[in-house]
């Protein structure tokens, strides 16, 4: 597989680290709800085709990516700097 | 001062090697004597933090990922966004830095006990290279002054092209006697020379 880093250009992917779904959110630091800790902690959709997930570019220039990756195919549809995705939830637009 | 010591040591053999009978395919050798400085500037002073850099080492650059120059023994290139790596022959690159990076630009690391500089340069340095990490080394992909960073197997490297045929490869210093022997046995095939 092979995944386009905004900065390095296309990169094998034995250079980049998982790291876990994108599409969950953390409660609020001080929130005293266990439930949505437990299902933050915990729950996973595991959901067939299009999947937003982190990446971090270890091997290259050790940026936190998301990817948006069809996990049937491997098909890349979207590589984005982590940090320009955050902006863009906070914001409210689509990342 | 004391000599800094080069890790590569008793691996370090100048002459020739390999299948050089057939002629020389890529020449190897340490660059030392070198201030190496990692500077990183906060994500909004990226512009600024070029032209501190230009002003210190003459050597300005475009806010553009992996771009970088070359002159004489200065190098300056991205290998990261905000992230370049500054090297210079003289002792005072650091000192000179320093008086033109304000913290409010962003941080300097001075690398230079940490990193071993290998050139490589010949006509088959591209496919030397190519044998060991899985980028585009072709001029029209890897300009020159460019950098890259990328790793062989889990040795982190960052690699500059320095002109058509020649590449400097900064590894850490732990690993460089790994990576040197690595590199000898990838250049076998050409033939090479340790000067």
């Amino acid at each position: 597989m092979i995944i386009k880093c905004p900065y390095c250009g296309p990169r094998d992917v034995i250079e980049f680290i998982y790291q876990g779904d994108a599409t969950r959110s953390r409660p609020e630091p001080a929130s005293n709800d266990m439930a949505a800790w437990n299902a933050y902690v915990y729950d996973r959709a595991n959901p067939s085709g299009s999947h937003r997930e982190y990446w971090l570019h270890s091997g290259g220039c050790r940026q936190h990516l998301v990817v948006t990756r069809d996990v049937s195919t491997h098909a890349i549809s979207s590589v984005v700097f982590a940090r320009d995705a955050a902006v863009a939830v906070k914001s409210g637009e689509p990342a | 001062m004391a000599e800094p010591q080069s890790p590569l040591g008793a691996s370090y053999v100048p002459g020739d090697h390999g299948n050089a009978a057939a002629g020389i395919g890529v020449t190897l050798r340490e660059r030392k004597g070198l201030s190496i400085i990692q500077v990183t500037a906060w994500s909004e002073a990226i512009p600024a933090m070029l032209t501190a850099i230009g002003s210190a080492t003459g050597l300005a650059l475009q806010n553009k990922p992996g771009l970088g120059r070359v002159a004489g023994e200065k190098s300056v290139f991205g290998f990261a966004p905000g992230r370049y790596l500054v090297v210079s022959a003289t002792p005072e690159l650091e000192t000179r830095l320093r008086s033109v990076i304000a913290p409010d630009l962003g941080t300097i690391i001075d690398l230079t006990h940490g990193r071993t500089v290998i050139r490589i340069s010949g006509p088959r340095s591209e496919w030397v290279l190519s044998k060991l990490f899985a980028i585009d080394f072709s001029e029209h992909a890897f300009a020159i002054g460019n950098g890259r960073a990328t790793l062989h197997h889990d040795i982190h490297a960052n690699i500059q092209r320095i002109d058509d045929e020649t590449f400097d490869v900064y590894v850490f210093r732990t690993f460089a006697r790994s990576f040197w022997a690595t590199l000898g046995h990838a250049a076998e095939e050409v033939g090479y020379r340790v000067e």
